[in-house]
């Protein structure tokens, strides 16, 4: 009967709270982890060395209660699952001790109240085992290695632009400025700081932003070069980056 | 002198200009062992095929073919089907020394819950939050997030039904991790029918 083996042994008449409670850790290595209610009722039939297909409904519903009461007492939180289990064995242990009335009809059988609870019990048994070959396949793949990546110009997603990419937007902008007829009207001018308090505000909201739109939203010339002056001042005091998705694309400020 | 003329006939075949190079079988098994070679997610016969210019047949007969070279000639690499791809790796045996140098450590194990509700994704997908509760009889709502977060499983849609529940399936990384060639190369569930009680 004694399996030394076994380190899941644990009797519960011998064993009481008290001499347990002094070492959680133990406890737990000894009672074993239970993924679920299924889990314990899978260890308790297999403890009582019962037949899974007549399980003694009496005593494993008794080894079972045993074992939540248990936990209650250690103040091992018991979750909910396991009590509506508890509740389910004591219906079941009930049902069987009630007498069987004859039935009416004679070819009818009175379904074994366990056969759900067997059924539950069958199916879950293959998904356990399943998660353990997984874990076994999980292992195994842990000892097998790829070479590390090769670094490509599509797999470099981005590449840091530089100033002189900068320069190439800028100059677009204001070519495109040029073209535009615009009326030279008194107005407050942008400072250094309010641009750049813009900028920030835009990267608050957008991860990242547009250079060539941001450009190409200010109004003047002078407006132009505090946003470019602000952007320089920005990359280079803050953790921010200029990005480009692809040589001589688009670029675009970022947060680290 | 006067020339055959059916002797031209039969050299049709020879003589005829194809416009892409032919390639033999060996010169396929080598451009198919570069490209595994270089890529850096196991790649499909298909792709290989396509960048090469070859039947997809062939190109899938050369990776067989190499895959035997590579197991005869039982060096540090293997040649594997993973994750509907193809990839080279380094063979289990050599898992220490290679450890060593890369001077890494197992990554952390998957809780039991979390590889019982693995599992039951695996095996059932695309299955609900409740169906998975009626088969392990315990609430998964924490081991499923830890699946989302490791990106082993991802969401498939609802469920026609009252509620619209979420369905849950696995992903390719799922694949990656647990070595698996596709969902088919999971043994039967019926498999591990009641192996507690033989």
């Amino acid at each position: 009967m004694d399996s030394p083996i076994e380190q899941f042994v644990f009797d519960f008449n011998k064993e009481t709270a008290e001499i347990i409670a002094d070492d959680r850790d133990e406890l737990k290595l000894r009672l074993g982890q239970f993924a679920g209610p299924l889990d314990l009722l899978l260890y308790l039939i297999r403890q009582e060395q019962a037949n899974i297909f007549d399980i003694p409904i009496a005593k494993i519903t008794d080894e079972y209660l045993k074992y939540i009461r248990l936990m209650k007492r250690l103040d091992i939180a018991v979750a909910a699952d396991f009590l509506v289990m508890a509740a389910t064995l004591i219906e079941i242990k009930s049902k069987m001790l009630l007498p069987r009335e004859p039935s009416e009809e004679t070819d009818e059988t009175i379904e074994d109240p366990r056969k759900e609870l067997v059924d539950q019990l069958l199916e879950y048994e293959k998904f356990k085992s399943a998660a353990q070959m997984l874990y076994e396949k999980s292992t195994i793949e842990q000892a097998v290695f790829r070479r590390g990546r090769i670094e490509t110009d599509d797999s470099n997603a981005e590449i840091n632009a530089t100033v002189f990419d900068l320069l190439t937007v800028f100059q677009k902008i204001l070519l495109r400025h040029k073209e535009q007829v615009k009326m030279e009207i008194e107005r407050e001018e942008v400072s250094l700081a309010e641009m750049i308090d813009r900028l920030r505000q835009r990267l608050s909201s957008e991860s990242e932003l547009n250079l060539f739109t941001f450009f190409g939203e200010m109004r003047s010339r002078r407006e132009l070069v505090t946003a470019f002056i602000a952007v320089l001042e920005v990359v280079r005091t803050q953790d921010l980056r200029l990005i480009q998705k692809q040589t001589f694309a688009e670029i675009y400020l970022r947060r680290i | 002198m006067s020339e055959s003329i059916t002797a031209e006939t039969n050299d049709v075949t020879e003589t005829e200009t194809t416009v892409r190079q032919v390639r033999s079988a060996a010169d396929i098994m080598a451009a198919a062992e570069a490209l595994v070679f270089v890529s850096d997610e196991p790649i499909s016969a298909k792709t290989i095929a396509e960048i090469i210019g070859e039947d997809k047949d062939t190109v899938l007969a050369a990776l067989e073919e190499l895959k035997k070279e590579y197991e005869e000639r039982q060096g540090g690499l293997q040649l594997r089907e993973i994750a509907g791809g193809w990839q080279i790796a380094t063979r289990t045996e050599l898992h220490e020394d290679v450890r060593k140098y890369l001077k890494t450590r197992p990554s952390a194990k998957l809780s039991l819950a979390a590889l019982e509700t693995l599992a039951v994704i695996a095996y059932k997908q695309p299955v609900t939050v409740p169906e998975i509760l009626e088969i392990r009889g315990v609430q998964s709502a924490s081991a499923i997030r830890t699946l989302l977060e490791k990106r082993l499983i991802v969401t498939k849609g609802h469920k026609e039904t009252v509620g619209r529940p979420m369905q849950y399936g696995t992903s390719k990384e799922f694949l990656i991790q647990f070595g698996l060639k596709d969902l088919s190369d999971l043994p039967s569930i019926e498999d591990f029918e009641d192996l507690i009680n033989q």
